[in-house]
């Protein structure tokens, strides 16, 4: 979900994947992580694929960037993969690692929206009445034509050697017959490349802990220093050493001690502790996680529908948000509660606040009262029966993952007590004020 | 459905070709032979371009001098007509081109202002014509519903790098500083657009609020605001049940996050449990007044507008309850949705005008584009009208705009703007002159890109000007 957010996984606006490459995009990423398929291998077919939109996944990296110039490529890369700003970069950075992206192509097949990344040294894209980047243009031509444009007789241009310069600005040659995507994604997944494995490093601690050792996770520079240098340098360090294995890192940071420190801090400290992670930071659940605990618990589902008019429309009930593929298909309590609109591939797109719109679905709306109230696995809970407390226990335990204290129980009884709700109602009231205790809502 | 936008005007065109002759000098004179020279003479200084730009700049110029003596739009009122209506059968109607033309709608009817007819399927309109002007020019030649919405809502051309945020989101940008009310600033009737993102880059917090529900049911019920089932009662005993049980709160009290998400509980108890939500009980207005608007959904959605106006919301937009998108069934939709906008609308800028509130609020009403002026009477459409941005109609009124006016004019059949082309940015920036935006200012873009209001010069987007002649 996350990493959907970042290489912007979705159908339609403003990036156009188109349903079945985004399904295609999707399954390769989620089948990478659950293979915990080394990172440098990750990145690399992700830099380096050709090949179909439907059929290989990863190419639709280079689809899914609004601005498909050299330069927009090289942000969009810059972005997710090494955490950098490069539209701020000095302008002979930015165009000496433009070049890299330089002969990336797109061509149609007969197949509607379906369209072919592939290398494209001798700029066939440039025919004339052929194909411009994007499938617009693309479209337009094989409805003109009826076909689609075949190798030509003539290179465009040349199939010379290039000059390029890495963003460390170590100047380069890439010869005729290299890719010039291989040649900078070979030169990224060096272990001593400055940017890469700290990019990712620093992006797994802030989606671990609510804010990156350098924050914002996606804006490394010079002058952002990281809070805590030889933290970094050490994740950093591991990761290399367990060859890529994102687990190991993972596991690294659930298991530190640091992770589990509590939300409450121990003693009130300035700001400056709360950059240095002395106590766990408070934030609301995401969009996607929140609707799947509210579903869990009340055992009902919501419906995810796409205004694109293709298959993968409707998905079936059963579906958790969290697995959905495409950033297309969605529902209104998604869209309020901040999911990503997948538009520039940066981590502040998801936000996670708690804003008084928001308040009004939890706390009033008839969507989230009618799960309560109709919502069978809430229901059979209250329906066991049992003494006051022990539906009470029953509620804490599902909704929150605790047991009530003594003070709860108390509080419980004496809302049963008052009458203004009866019977079952009154565990209705009660699941009601778990979920929008901020106990519930954010992580702490 | 095919483009069928190539040029709006060949009289254009043909002086174009003139002007190329007669740029070539004296050779090109010479080559041009029986053309008057005196015209050469005295239009060989200007290009057709730069004659349109005087134009933009002149125009421009007079709607700046005029917009400073008035006041500045408080609300506005968005009706968009989602699919796209058409123009020949209702704003602009085409008398006398015939059936392969008109269909069954062949008959206009006067309006209260002398000049100006409107097909005869909007009675209310026609006796209201004073309020409001017809922009009857608007084009942008494109034929694609998200295309062309993304651009009627937006005033930017689809397909940049940017995603930009909608009118309703850049004027809640400007406005919502001045803003103090309890209701969100930014609200849509019934739902979301979907296929584009309102907010664009502006975020999530300018996404407008959606009130589902329907506010000619019995019970206007406001997600979140307006709840069946749940009363006050219940509602502060559950607000004082969560307070008792909030373990983690007392720990956390101080924290800046907890102190902002307890800010915006504040805010939405207001709402609930408040006056806020009085707004959406529309049995407060007189049953006279209710049926006046019609008593159905776009016209209830058009009285629940009002009321917002006067609650102060900067931005409200009412997505028109049925889509226009009429390729096929077109007549039948048309008898059965024009009604009901045409009462909605014309009550809407009545009641608004009885009320002393039409000066500060501006109501404009457009779909994405028009639609074919010709019907097509061949399977599978059995009588449909398709996509046509070449040209159509756009509703103003309100906001500091003269109402009894036609600006601009399509040729005889609808097909072709004949006179003074209306471009999206032209609109847009004359709304946001009247609302005291400056429409060449920056919006911060979290990337850092460079935004701007409108960027219709950037884009390659053509301007013939600011509706000087109805301000």
């Amino acid at each position: 979900m996350k990493w959907s957010d970042i290489l912007r996984i979705k159908a339609e606006f403003p990036v156009k994947v188109w349903p079945n490459a985004a399904q295609a995009y999707h399954r390769w990423v989620w089948e990478s992580i659950a293979r915990n398929k080394p990172y440098n291998q990750f990145v690399r077919e992700l830099l380096t694929s050709s090949g179909s939109n439907f059929r290989v996944g990863p190419v639709n990296f280079y689809r899914a960037i609004q601005n498909k110039t050299t330069e927009g490529i090289a942000e969009a890369v810059g972005l997710a993969l090494m955490g950098a700003r490069v539209h701020f970069w000095p302008e002979d950075r930015r165009a000496g690692m433009a070049v890299f992206f330089s002969q990336v192509g797109y061509k149609p097949t007969s197949e509607w929206k379906e369209e072919v990344v592939f290398w494209d040294p001798l700029n066939s894209i440039a025919v004339p009445g052929s194909i411009a980047p994007g499938i617009p243009a693309v479209a337009k031509s094989v409805t003109v034509t009826n076909q689609i444009p075949h190798a030509l007789a003539k290179p465009l241009s040349e199939n010379a050697p290039v000059a390029a310069v890495f963003p460390d600005g170590a100047e380069t040659t890439i010869p005729p017959n290299r890719d010039p995507r291989e040649v900078f994604a070979d030169w990224l997944i060096r272990p001593e490349n400055p940017w890469f494995a700290k990019a990712i490093v620093n992006r797994t601690w802030a989606w671990a802990m609510g804010r990156g050792i350098i924050h914002e996770p996606d804006d490394i520079r010079q002058d952002n220093p990281p809070g805590n240098p030889e933290l970094l340098a050490y994740l950093e360090k591991e990761l290399v050493s367990s060859g890529y294995d994102l687990k190991h890192l993972e596991r690294l940071i659930f298991t530190s001690t640091v992770y589990q420190f509590s939300s409450i801090p121990r003693f009130k400290g300035p700001q400056q502790a709360r950059a240095n992670f002395a106590s766990y930071l408070l934030r609301r659940v995401e969009a996607e996680v929140l609707i799947d605990a509210l579903n869990d618990i009340t055992g009902s589902s919501d419906l995810y529908t796409s205004a694109v008019p293709e298959p993968f429309t409707y998905i079936p009930n059963s579906m958790s948000a969290v697995a959905l593929a495409d950033g297309s298909i969605t529902s209104s309590f998604l869209t309020l509660f901040g999911r990503s609109a997948r538009a520039t591939g940066m981590e502040n797109e998801r936000v996670n606040e708690l804003a008084s719109t928001q308040w009004l679905h939890m706390l009033n709306s008839a969507t989230i009262q009618s799960k309560l109230q109709n919502g069978p696995k809430l229901a059979a809970m209250v329906n066991a029966g049992g003494k006051p407390n022990e539906i009470a226990e029953r509620l804490y335990l599902t909704i929150l993952s605790r047991f009530p204290t003594d003070a709860d129980v108390k509080a419980v009884e004496e809302y049963a007590k008052s009458g203004v709700s009866k019977g079952r109602d009154v565990w209705v009231d009660l699941a009601w004020a778990l979920i929008n205790s901020p106990e519930f809502l954010l992580r702490h | 459905m095919s483009t069928n936008h190539k040029s709006n005007n060949h009289e254009h065109v043909s002086r174009r070709e003139a002007m190329r002759r007669g740029a070539l000098g004296a050779a090109g004179m010479i080559a041009a032979g029986g053309l008057n020279s005196r015209v050469f003479a005295a239009e060989a200084k200007k290009t057709p371009e730069q004659i349109v730009a005087a134009q933009k700049a002149a125009r421009d110029e007079a709607a700046k001098a005029k917009a400073r003596n008035k006041g500045k739009i408080k609300s506005v009122i968005q009706i968009f007509l989602w699919g796209g209506m058409s123009h020949n059968d209702t704003w602009d109607p085409k008398p006398g081109t015939g059936y392969d033309y008109l269909g069954e709608f062949d008959k206009v009817i006067p309006t209260n202002v002398k000049g100006i007819q409107l097909g005869a399927l909007f009675p209310y309109l026609a006796k209201q014509a004073d309020k409001y002007s017809l922009i009857r020019s608007m084009t942008h030649g494109v034929n694609s519903h998200e295309t062309a919405a993304y651009l009627m809502q937006t005033g930017h051309k689809a397909g940049g790098r940017l995603a930009y945020p909608s009118v309703g989101a850049t004027f809640t940008f400007f406005k919502k500083e001045q803003y103090k009310g309890l209701l969100p600033p930014y609200v849509v009737m019934l739902r979301a657009a979907g296929r584009f993102s309102e907010e664009g880059f502006l975020g999530p917090g300018y996404k407008p609020f959606a009130t589902g529900g329907d506010p000619n049911a019995s019970r206007f019920e406001v997600q979140g605001i307006v709840n069946r089932g749940i009363n006050d009662g219940r509602q502060k005993a559950r607000r004082e049940l969560v307070d008792k049980i909030n373990l983690m709160g007392y720990g956390l009290a101080d924290f800046p996050e907890m102190a902002a998400a307890e800010k915006a509980k504040q805010k939405a108890y207001g709402l609930i449990l408040g006056r806020g939500k009085e707004v959406f009980n529309l049995e407060n207005e007189p049953t006279v007044l209710r049926d006046r608007y019609g008593r159905n959904t776009f016209g209830q959605e058009c009285l629940a507008a009002r009321r917002m106006v006067e609650a102060g919301v900067p931005y409200i937009t009412i997505s028109f309850p049925g889509g226009w998108d009429t390729h096929a069934n077109h007549f039948a939709t048309m008898k059965r949705q024009c009604p009901w906008l045409d009462q909605g609308l014309a009550t809407l800028l009545a009641d608004l005008s009885e009320k002393g509130l039409l000066d500060s609020t501006l109501v404009w009403c457009t779909g994405e584009f028009g639609r074919t002026p010709k019907v097509s009477w061949e399977p599978p459409w059995n009588g449909g009208r398709h996509h046509y941005g070449a040209v159509f109609t756009v509703l103003v009124a309100g906001g500091g705009f003269k109402g009894g006016r036609v600006v601009g004019s399509s040729d005889e059949k609808g097909e072709k703007v004949k006179e003074r082309p209306v471009y999206p940015a032209d609109l847009m920036g004359s709304f946001y002159l009247l609302a005291g935006i400056d429409a060449t200012a920056k919006l911060p873009h979290p990337l850092g890109f460079e935004a701007h209001v409108l960027d219709a010069g950037k884009e390659g987007m053509k301007s013939t000007g600011l509706l000087e002649e109805i301000m």
